[in-house]
């Protein structure tokens, strides 16, 4: 089944708005895309005939040290057909479309996200803190150079 | 202190439900707009119970961290040790015995039931009823009582662990199932006859908090909540884990989308969950119940995702390894998360009575959403 | 025979004899006065106990058995825990209108106590308007209600308030409907009179499907009068944590308690008057063995004996059905029960014109 959804991928990516790069991945089809292209890529995927993922079941973000890695899970709705997007992004400025709008699950965990990570997402209908108490911005706790003296215990 | 919502008209009433209140089932804080009893806006504060989980697990080993996602959805607790197990033996590709995976089914869907049960109880509270609470209350007692004889503890079992569960059964297991069993059956009934068919509990839940179908998948709002609004999003269908492709048990779904609807899909699911528990109770194989694993896992670099179907929905655990001995990133994806982000959308237009049902139905467990 | 009748005439004549006309009486309001409000401690003590019994019988518990035989002295325990507790007065709260309430809840729970008949001939005040008495008086309470809901400046309270004055004012009609059903039969508003029409058998028997009608309407109209659930709105625990009393602690909040309590045995015992009458014993037809005996019961027994089958019938309600919602509590009454009200009340009055009544 793995095999036939690469097949129809590279098939449907050929005609895709932007380009994208696609990858074996370690369980799933993986898409990379350039955070610019996001906002586009993000309704073809959805809207696509032979697609539909219209389920982000997970989004999430990855700190390299190095850069920030955007992480959303897409799934159909009706059948098995899960492809993961990445988006790779600037650490000192990580700004990337919200796709809000698109999947409506992505507003809470973008929320998430942003306080978490740090990351920008433009666009999002209302970027608030949404766990951490106000006076948290700018410092983001899942980033590995984030440092607590008080609350943190390091084995 | 929170950044008040303005409201257009001068008549709006703005109030704080929560991070104390008695239905939010925990410390859930809700700042609602009102225009005299009707919700314009509901906006959900989260982090009460925060405890960065993910972060957490990120000095804790590939057995260690398995305990600590016990205290996220402490009512599913099996299920998200099962969930972690399963990535990590994804990850390792370790072939878990047949009679671990049937123990770690029949585990699951006694949870399932017993959350389901609480579930159940907490409803009734919420639209106004205190008395199936303690009915509810006896019979979950009752699976308390197998896991503890079993597991060593009612709440936080940590009793599956990457290769099969950490003991076998006890002795006593079968029997106690099985007298749970007939019990339950004919307390099945008994809920229906309290609850279910009860003229204000029907008015209170019908046409309440509808949430349709591509607004649920929108929403990623899975379990019985998804499943209530008519999408089949059971993952032990979709992508079976353990043995449950072998089992015989359908898929609850409504159509409705309401919170009547979501009612019936829990109370049909805690049927199906008995049945799969007699299916396999007299079925156990023989055999160890732990596969041979090293001292110190190790994951291979690369990224793994499992999931699993708790009593709330899909619960994912995403973990990215760098190959060292702790995990470098770990993503719960909680299914309450989901589900509560749909609260504002469903609860509009409606009033504080119909939140209260409406949340009683997401059936949200604060820790699972805050983590 | 001892009956209560014998025991207050004895005690009259007594006072009398001792202390003339004039001081007798004036005695006799002041006994009055504190066998009200010793009336009501045992009352609340009697009822919450009974509660909490009934609710853990219904939920499958054992329900307060420790303090004292039986755990009958918990209430007693919980009272002197409320009384000894401090009574917070939350800052912005209009603090005369906040301590007003509680008191005038009381108040008009014990005047509500005036035209009961307890016993044969034993009532405290026996006014010839007897159940417009009730029913006016009664009304007040609403205000208690919106005056504590106004001026603890929270809004939980307010909703509360809000909630429980349309509540109130709606069910009040049907209430009132039928009471009157009765009264029409009875031909009198004077609760003694009530109660001696009814010496041939009671209301319920004797006036066909209208007066069991009434009375199905009648204790659906004081349950919600009562703020009892299924019709606790406003309170309603699990949406407005405690509605009109959320700010109200220590024997503040135990006052409005007891007058919770209080309020449904006057409408249990007003209904009990109504439609089973009163103290009036038991009668069939012409047996007249079977009457003697149980007029052999003493008139005070029968009299709490139907109240008290009447409270635990309100006690089930609650323990058994969800609540209702707000405009649910209106639907029902101005879209079924008033209209029902109306029409029995009118089929009533021509069994009563034609007297087609046993």
């Amino acid at each position: 089944m793995n095999a036939s959804l690469e097949t129809t991928l590279q098939s449907v990516l050929a005609a895709a708005p932007v380009p994208v790069q696609l990858t074996a991945g370690s369980q799933w089809p993986e898409l990379v895309v350039a955070p610019d292209d996001w906002p586009t890529l993000a309704p073809f995927l959805r809207d696509h005939a032979e697609l539909r993922l219209d389920f982000m079941f997970c989004l999430t973000c990855v700190d390299w040290k190095t850069h920030l890695t955007m992480v959303y899970h897409l799934n159909n709705s009706s059948c098995e057909r899960v492809v993961v997007v990445k988006s790779v992004l600037d650490r000192q400025q990580p700004r990337v479309a919200s796709v809000a709008n698109i999947w409506r699950t992505a507003e809470f965990h973008e929320r998430e996200v942003y306080e978490l990570f740090g990351v920008h997402f433009v666009g999002h209908p209302d970027l608030r803190l949404l766990i951490l108490p106000e006076g948290w911005e700018g410092r983001n706790p899942l980033r590995k150079d984030f440092e607590d003296p008080v609350n943190m215990i390091r084995l | 202190m929170f950044k008040e919502v303005l409201a257009e008209d001068q008549d709006c009433l703005t109030l704080n439900v929560g991070p104390q209140h008695p239905s939010t089932h925990g410390v859930l804080h809700l700042v609602i707009t009102l225009k005299g009893e009707t919700i314009l806006r509901v906006d959900p504060h989260l982090g009460y119970i925060h405890r960065s989980i993910e972060k957490m697990c990120e000095s804790l080993s590939y057995r260690q961290f398995i305990y600590v996602t016990s205290r996220m959805d402490y009512l599913s607790a099996h299920i998200n040790n099962h969930g972690c197990a399963l990535c990590v033996e994804k990850a390792l590709q370790i072939e878990v015995p047949q009679r671990a995976q049937v123990i770690r089914v029949l585990m699951d869907e006694l949870t399932r039931i017993a959350s389901h049960v609480l579930w159940w109880g907490a409803m009734a509270m919420d639209v106004g009823a205190i008395t199936p609470f303690f009915h509810a209350f006896r019979e979950r007692e009752m699976i308390n009582e197998i896991m503890e004889e079993t597991c060593g503890a009612r709440l936080t079992m940590n009793y599956m662990v990457p290769g099969g569960v950490m003991y076998d059964l006890h002795p006593n297991f079968q029997r106690r199932v099985k007298q749970f069993i007939s019990f339950f059956k004919s307390k099945l009934n008994e809920y229906d006859e309290l609850l279910t068919d009860n003229i204000i509990f029907k008015q209170r839940t019908q046409h309440i908090g509808v949430l349709r179908r591509e607004d649920a998948i929108s929403f990623g709002a899975t379990g019985p909540v998804g499943r209530g609004s008519g999408w089949a999003c059971d993952v032990r269908k979709r992508a079976p884990y353990e043995c449950y492709h072998q089992l015989q048990f359908e898929q609850v779904v409504e159509q409705a989308g309401d919170c009547y609807a979501r009612y019936l899909v829990r109370m049909g699911e805690m049927r199906q969950s008995l049945s799969i528990i007699e299916q396999l109770i007299d079925n156990i194989p023989s055999g160890d119940y732990q596969a041979k694993t090293k001292a110190v896992l190790k994951l291979p670099k690369g990224e793994y995702y499992s999931r699993v179907e708790t009593a709330r929905g899909e619960f994912g655990v995403y973990i990215v390894s760098d190959g060292g001995t702790t995990p470098y990133r770990i993503k719960f994806r909680s299914p309450g998360f989901s589900n509560l982000s749909a609260l504002d959308h469903m609860s509009r237009g409606h009033k504080i009575g119909d939140l209260v049902a409406i949340m009683g139905s997401l059936d949200l467990v604060i820790p699972d959403i805050d983590r | 025979m001892i009956s209560l009748e014998f025991i207050l005439q004895s005690v009259d004549r007594w006072l009398r004899d001792r202390l003339g006309h004039e001081v007798a009486v004036a005695v006799e309001y002041v006994l009055v006065g504190l066998f009200v409000i010793l009336f009501f401690a045992v009352l609340g003590l009697v009822l919450v106990f009974m509660e909490r019994k009934v609710s853990a019988w219904m939920q499958v518990r054992l329900g307060p058995n420790r303090v004292g035989p039986g755990g009958t002295l918990q209430t007693l325990a919980d009272t002197i825990k409320l009384v000894s507790k401090e009574g917070l007065t939350p800052a912005g709260a209009d603090r005369f209108l906040f301590n007003l309430a509680p008191v005038l809840m009381i108040v008009v729970s014990m005047l509500l106590l005036a035209p009961i008949a307890f016993a044969r001939n034993v009532q405290l005040w026996d006014i010839n308007i007897g159940v417009l008495y009730v029913s006016a008086i009664s009304s007040v309470s609403v205000l208690a209600v919106l005056i504590a809901g106004w001026s603890s400046n929270n809004k939980y309270s307010l909703l509360g308030a809000m909630r429980s004055g349309a509540q109130i004012v709606s069910y009040e009609l049907s209430a009132g409907l039928s009471v009157l059903t009765i009264v029409v039969l009875s031909g009198s508003l004077q609760v003694s009179q009530i109660i001696e029409a009814q010496q041939t058998g009671w209301w319920l028997f004797r006036g066909h499907v209208p007066v069991l009608v009434a009375m199905i309407i009648y204790l659906i109209a004081v349950t919600a009068e009562t703020n009892r659930a299924p019709f606790d709105l406003a309170e309603a625990e699990s949406e407005l944590t405690a509605g009109f009393h959320t700010e109200y602690s220590g024997m503040r909040f135990a006052l409005f308690f007891l007058a919770e309590y209080a309020n449904v045995f006057v409408a249990s015992a007003i209904g009990a008057i109504l439609f089973l009458g009163g103290w009036m014993p038991l009668h069939l037809g012409n047996w007249d063995a079977f009457n003697r005996i149980m007029d052999w019961i003493p008139s005070s027994i029968w009299f709490f004996a139907k109240t008290f089958f009447f409270i635990f019938v309100i006690m089930w309600f609650r323990w058994t059905f969800p609540r209702l919602r707000i405009d649910q509590l209106l639907e029902l009454e101005w879209k079924y029960l008033l209209p029902l009200g109306i029409v029995n009340l009118l089929v009533a009055t021509t069994i009563a014109v034609a007297g087609w009544y046993f």
